[in-house]
């Protein structure tokens, strides 16, 4: 019992990374992006390339993942996205549905459908901790996490950048008339929003296999922690993403492995039919 | 300083603007009156570079502004105070002063810049912390006119700045803004309430379905019948 609660907080954390920036990228462009998963998807394999031929370690990798995807999204955000910011909802879904469908196709024909893993030498090593057993790649992947969120939260609270991209969220009109480039910083907060989602995949990489349908099981856990924290609230994603990892591993003690995802679902209808502005306000 | 010349500005239908001419020289405070869709707002905005499909001249210190990206403008030296405030609500008044500096983050008197708005509007002082969305309508004006003038602009553009508010505020926000056209800011303000702007405004201008009707200096437009009708409530 408290090793599932110890291994979701482990797992959550991560999963927080992951959503929050599906979290930004619609808090700062109002745009909810289907394809956010396929994203993540790209950072495991930038990951799973830079350890298969420059041998970098994931953890390390995961930095190449981040400015990769970065630019990746920057570039999507300027040529694609920016073309349907002020269109109907329809449109912004369609065009997001279309890319996921796009990326996850060119995945298959460039990388091919089989599913790659990583070897690290601390794989199936761990800690023993007052008789719980703390998985090394859980933990390291989760450290890498939070680092990531702390300098996430300074960056967005310091620098005149993050300024800019809360800014332009709460007031593109006003951001202008300051000399703030809205456009250009949404095509920054777009790259930013996939780049820490890159960067959640792959640390995840030492223990869980990439193939290119992957983002179709990390697309509904993302949308449930994100729903959970609140739509457009970055500290309610990392929230989320804890609450979310600690019911996928306590209730594997309970139901089967194939129910995980049941679980959730009734989670996320639950919190939309209740508490529709999600679990924690503002932020 | 800054020079509108037959001006004509539609946003698909009819002139909202048309052939629209004035002038603010440097250090005067220029009012523009007129009734609610006269057009004063969609001046001001043609001006900033918010509305893109503008036909005319806007020409500041030489620079020819139409077709200019709106964030570009701020670094000629226009502060621009819009309609309803437009505060970033999630940030605190400190914040949301220092994003007024944005086109010029390199300067390094930015501290002296905010002592600057922080002797002009002492209550902002108390009020550093707070988020500017929980403060009340004449606060958050003090805070959109303060984070306008991080920007050390020559020309200050006020778009309705009493709207809304209770007259002892509005009383104080007037005598902001004379003092900051004595410490040498040119300001062009747009305003409902005509007996206010001719206070403080050196000359003025008014705007009728998009026409400069009338101009002249604040005494003669006072003394003007029609403008006393239409306006004073005389």
């Amino acid at each position: 019992m408290v090793q599932a609660l110890v291994d979701g907080v482990l797992l959550g954390g991560v999963y927080g990374v992951i959503a929050t920036g599906l979290s930004l990228v619609f808090g700062v462009l109002g745009v909810v992006n289907f394809a956010h998963a396929e994203f993540l998807m790209l950072g495991m394999y930038v990951a799973w390339f830079a350890w298969r031929y420059l041998g970098l370690d994931p953890l390390l990798g995961s930095v190449l993942s981040f400015i990769i995807v970065f630019g990746v999204g920057y570039v999507v955000q300027r040529t694609l996205i920016e073309r349907v910011l002020k269109a109907p909802p329809a449109a912004q879904v369609f065009l997001t549905v279309g890319l996921l469908i796009a990326i996850e196709n060119a995945a298959l024909m460039v990388f091919g459908s089989e599913f790659r893993s990583v070897s690290v030498p601390y794989q199936v090593e761990g800690y023993r901790l007052a008789g719980i057993f703390i998985s090394a790649p859980y933990l390291y992947a989760f450290a890498a996490a939070v680092i990531l969120s702390a300098a996430l939260w300074f960056f967005l609270d310091r620098s005149w950048t993050g300024r800019a991209i809360r800014a332009v969220a709460q007031d593109p009109m006003a951001s202008a008339l300051v000399g703030v480039d809205t456009k250009r910083t949404y095509g920054l907060a777009f790259g930013l929003g996939v780049a820490l989602t890159a960067f959640g995949g792959a640390v995840i990489l030492p223990y869980i296999t990439v193939s290119p349908t992957i983002g179709g099981q990390f697309v509904v856990l993302m949308f449930t922690v994100v729903v959970l924290g609140g739509l457009g609230s970055v500290a309610g994603a990392l929230v989320g993403g804890i609450v979310v990892g600690v019911v996928q591993s306590m209730s594997a003690l309970v139901f089967p492995i194939q129910l995980q995802n049941l679980c959730l679902f009734v989670i996320f209808i639950a919190v939309l039919a209740l508490r529709p502005q999600g679990l924690i306000k503002g932020a | 300083m800054l020079e509108v010349s037959n001006l004509s500005v539609s946003y698909g239908g009819p002139d909202v603007l048309s052939g629209v001419s004035l002038e603010v020289k440097a250090g005067e405070t220029v009012a523009v009156l007129g009734a609610n869709t006269a057009g004063k707002t969609t001046l001001l905005r043609t001006v900033s570079g918010l509305i893109p499909k503008a036909r005319g001249n806007v020409v500041f210190e030489n620079s020819p502004l139409l077709g200019r990206p709106a964030h570009s403008i701020p670094k000629l030296g226009i502060g621009h105070v819009p309609e309803g405030r437009h505060v970033f609500p999630r940030m605190s008044t400190m914040d949301n002063l220092m994003m007024g500096a944005y086109g010029d983050r390199r300067a390094t008197d930015l501290g002296a810049r905010v002592d600057r708005v922080l002797t002009l509007f002492p209550r902002l002082a108390e009020r550093r912390t707070q988020m500017a969305g929980s403060m009340s309508g004449g606060e958050q004006q003090m805070v959109a006119i303060g984070r306008a003038l991080m920007g050390n602009p020559k020309l200050l553009l006020l778009d309705e700045p009493s709207h809304g508010l209770a007259p002892i505020v509005v009383e104080e926000l007037h005598r902001a803004i004379g003092e900051i056209n004595r410490q040498g800011v040119s300001v062009l303000l747009v305003e409902q309430n005509a007996i206010l702007a001719l206070s403080v405004a050196h000359r003025g201008y008014v705007l009728e379905a998009g026409h400069v009707v009338l101009s002249g200096t604040s005494q003669s437009l006072k003394a003007d019948p029609g403008v006393r009708r239409a306006y004073l409530g005389v």
